[in-house]
């Protein structure tokens, strides 16, 4: 642990702040995430966490602060404010969506194969054409969603449409297609939403071998048992502000974490 | 359809429902159609003629016609429920036997071979009703592009194929240039036009694309109608001439059947272009887009470059179509683009079934050579056409012929993927 905290973040999240007119709705944030380190996100509904989200992937345009990506193999930093979405996804940093955001009527392999978009090149002459590259490149597009695939589990409904699949397999369909933009650093808003037990335990492995494959990842979860066991480290927020960081395990007896949860009067 | 033996209480329970509801629904439309089918006003003599028969014909055709339609919504919605889990992404009966390799090809030659030889089987006359529904398809093809596929709702598709017959027109009465040089400056001029539209209207969606692309191609008529110095204004430009080959002189009726075959070959090469574009990463994006935009742009993919594209591609075919319409009257004016061509195309694409290439062909066939037949009842056609287009949206609301999504084979590692490519 103390090894992996001297490296160099891949986020780092300095004063982040934005205001929805009158609201502040993230209110001087800092944190950071490290190269294959689990981080969870958690808080009160309406803290500010999917906020956080949005404006991590560019969905809405910080007010103040910065965030920066570094890229774990070149060490490159870039400053993500005000990138478009696609842009930042590109950079390295995939996500998925706490209500699925799936393309329904489109089929398990080609929602991977959509991940794939930005690591390949093709356009409108080589899509007339279909010259040897064109080919080459789709064959390889296939190819890698369909392992994907295999990765989460759902190589058996290549074919279905994604609307077809079961609520577990369609969150690991976004996790699998999220996958396919080649991250090094994941975001996964609430995976294990509306999970059975056994889902939620597919869920938790599969979770670790992305990690040990060398992504990082950061997550929000409101299942404690899930982000006590998965998690590096956590961050707690309340009203958009950071209310404590830690390990689980310093995280459990924190006064203010259980404050904000139960309320004022704790013994 | 129902035996005795199924009568359990639940269907006993929706028999009464149905019946119950489809009484309503007749009564209703007695009360509609009163005025028109019972009072009869003899302006003349002066007289009031109130024929009460009528009232059983429209009671008793109303009722059994949404008994039956009631009865067909339930069977479907039961094999529906009894299917969802057995077989998944389910074709209709028209892509399996195109996809049989037995049947595709011989299917495919038998058509192009009636396509071909029609001119010769029937008359000019029919040549040329033929070559109007073949440009709808192109037109259709172009259009579903842009709705089908990338999901934007285009009410101004019209401005394109304007901008495309303008252009040859202009073109030939100013630099004397001949079709085949102004084909693909139409359709280049449209693509243009298409991007310029593009921009501003990159953040709308849904309802408002609507309004400002309506807005659009009213725009482009209004211009053409009233900027005499540029465009001549409502008496249009005539004297266009038809398309050219090897300076060969030709009659009426062979420049005709030549315009026939050109068609014939755009719609080949339409076909092929879009089914290609499809069946590509540029098309994957396009349906990702259509399904989810905002997981659509999270997932990497540039949302304005590949509307711009959509839009640039779908107007190129309305331009080149717009040049053919030019050459083929010889005459253009700002009266042959209205909102109504804009719907026609439309209801080429929704009826023919969004995002699908023969649906859309089935679609333009219907919609522009029925009413040609059709010509006795031309006073019932509006009425037709809303009644076709009401049904369609409660029976098949996925259109005639539903686009199908192409499917893979994986045997262990190695994956064969079974590409179908008409569909």
């Amino acid at each position: 642990m103390m090894n992996k905290r001297m490296n160099k973040p891949i986020l780092n999240v300095s004063g982040l702040t934005i205001d929805f007119g009158g609201i502040r709705a993230l209110d001087h944030l800092d944190f950071d995430v490290q190269v294959t380190e689990i981080v969870a996100l958690i808080g009160p509904n309406g803290a500010g966490k999917t906020t956080l989200f949005n404006c991590l992937t560019g969905i809405y345009r910080p007010t103040d602060g910065e965030i920066l990506l570094a890229c774990p193999k070149t060490g490159q930093q870039t400053r993500l404010n005000g990138l478009k979405p696609n842009k930042i996804t590109e950079r390295g940093m995939a996500r998925t969506f706490q209500n699925i955001r799936l393309f329904s009527r489109m089929t398990v392999l080609e929602n991977v194969m959509i991940g794939r978009h930005c690591r390949t090149h093709s356009l409108i002459l080589g899509a007339i054409f279909r010259n040897r590259k064109t080919r080459e490149e789709e064959q390889e597009t296939i190819h890698k969603s369909y392992e994907i695939l295999e990765k989460v589990g759902l190589a058996g409904q290549v074919n279905e449409l994604a609307g077809n699949l079961s609520y577990g397999a369609q969150r690991r369909l976004e996790i699998g297609r999220a996958l396919a933009t080649e991250p090094f650093l994941l975001l996964l808003d609430e995976p294990a939403a509306g999970m059975n037990p056994q889902e939620t335990a597919v869920l938790v492995a599969l979770i670790r071998q992305i990690r040990d494959e060398g992504h990082a990842i950061l997550l929000i979860e409101h299942d404690m048992k899930l982000v006590m066991t998965l998690s590096d480290r956590v961050v707690v927020m309340d009203y958009g502000k950071k209310i404590a960081q830690g390990t689980p395990d310093q995280i459990r007896g924190n006064r203010d974490v259980i404050k904000a949860y139960l309320g004022e009067d704790v013994g | 359809m129902i035996t005795a033996k199924e009568l359990t209480p639940i269907n006993k329970k929706i028999i009464c429902k149905a019946l119950k509801r489809s009484l309503l629904i007749s009564l209703w439309f007695v009360f509609l159609t009163f005025p028109i089918m019972v009072i009869k006003v003899n302006p003349i003599e002066r007289t009031v003629s109130w024929r009460w028969g009528n009232i059983a014909y429209v009671a008793i055709g109303s009722f059994v016609i949404s008994l039956l339609a009631k009865a067909w919504l339930v069977r479907k919605e039961r094999a529906a429920a009894a299917k969802t889990a057995a077989c998944p992404t389910r074709a209709s009966i028209f892509h399996n036997i195109l996809q049989r390799p037995g049947c595709r090809y011989p299917l495919a030659a038998l058509l192009l071979g009636v396509a071909l030889a029609f001119p010769h089987l029937f008359s000019t006359y029919q040549a040329n009703i033929m070559t109007t529904a073949l440009m709808y398809i192109v037109l259709g093809l172009g259009l579903n592009i842009v709705v089908g596929v990338a999901g934007l709702l285009d009410l101004g598709y019209v401005a394109f194929y304007a901008i495309g017959a303008y252009s040859y027109a202009l073109l030939n009465l100013h630099f004397h240039l001949g079709f085949w040089a102004a084909l693909p400056i139409g359709g280049l001029l449209a693509a243009l036009f298409g991007v310029l539209l593009g921009f501003p209207v990159l953040r709308l969606r849904g309802d408002y694309l609507a309004i400002v692309t309506l807005g659009f191609g009213e725009i482009i008529r209004l211009i053409l109608e009233n900027w005499n110095a540029f465009s001549k204004g409502p008496s249009g430009i005539s004297n266009i001439p038809r398309p050219g080959f090897f300076g060969l002189e030709m009659s009426l009726d062979q420049a005709m059947i030549y315009m026939y075959y050109l068609m014939i070959g755009l719609v080949l090469l339409a076909i092929f272009v879009v089914n290609r574009l499809q069946h590509s990463r540029l098309g994957r994006a396009w349906l990702a887009l259509r399904e989810d935009e905002i997981a659509c742009q999270a997932m990497g993919i540039d949302k304005t470059r590949i509307k711009l594209t959509a839009f640039a591609l779908g107007a190129f075919w309305a331009g080149l179509i717009g040049v053919i319409f030019a050459a083929k009257t010889t005459f253009v004016n700002p009266a042959s683009f209205t909102f109504m061509e804009s719907a026609i195309i439309l209801a080429i694409v929704v009826l023919g079934g969004m995002g699908s290439i023969i649906g859309v062909i089935c679609g333009a066939l219907i919609l522009i050579l029925l009413p040609e037949y059709l010509r006795a009842l031309s006073e019932y056609r509006m009425l037709a056409f809303g009644a076709i287009l009401v049904a369609m949206m409660i029976f098949k609301p996925e259109g005639l012929i539903a686009g199908v999504r192409r499917t893979y084979c994986f045997q262990g590692r190695k994956s064969t993927a079974a590409l179908q490519d008409d569909e």
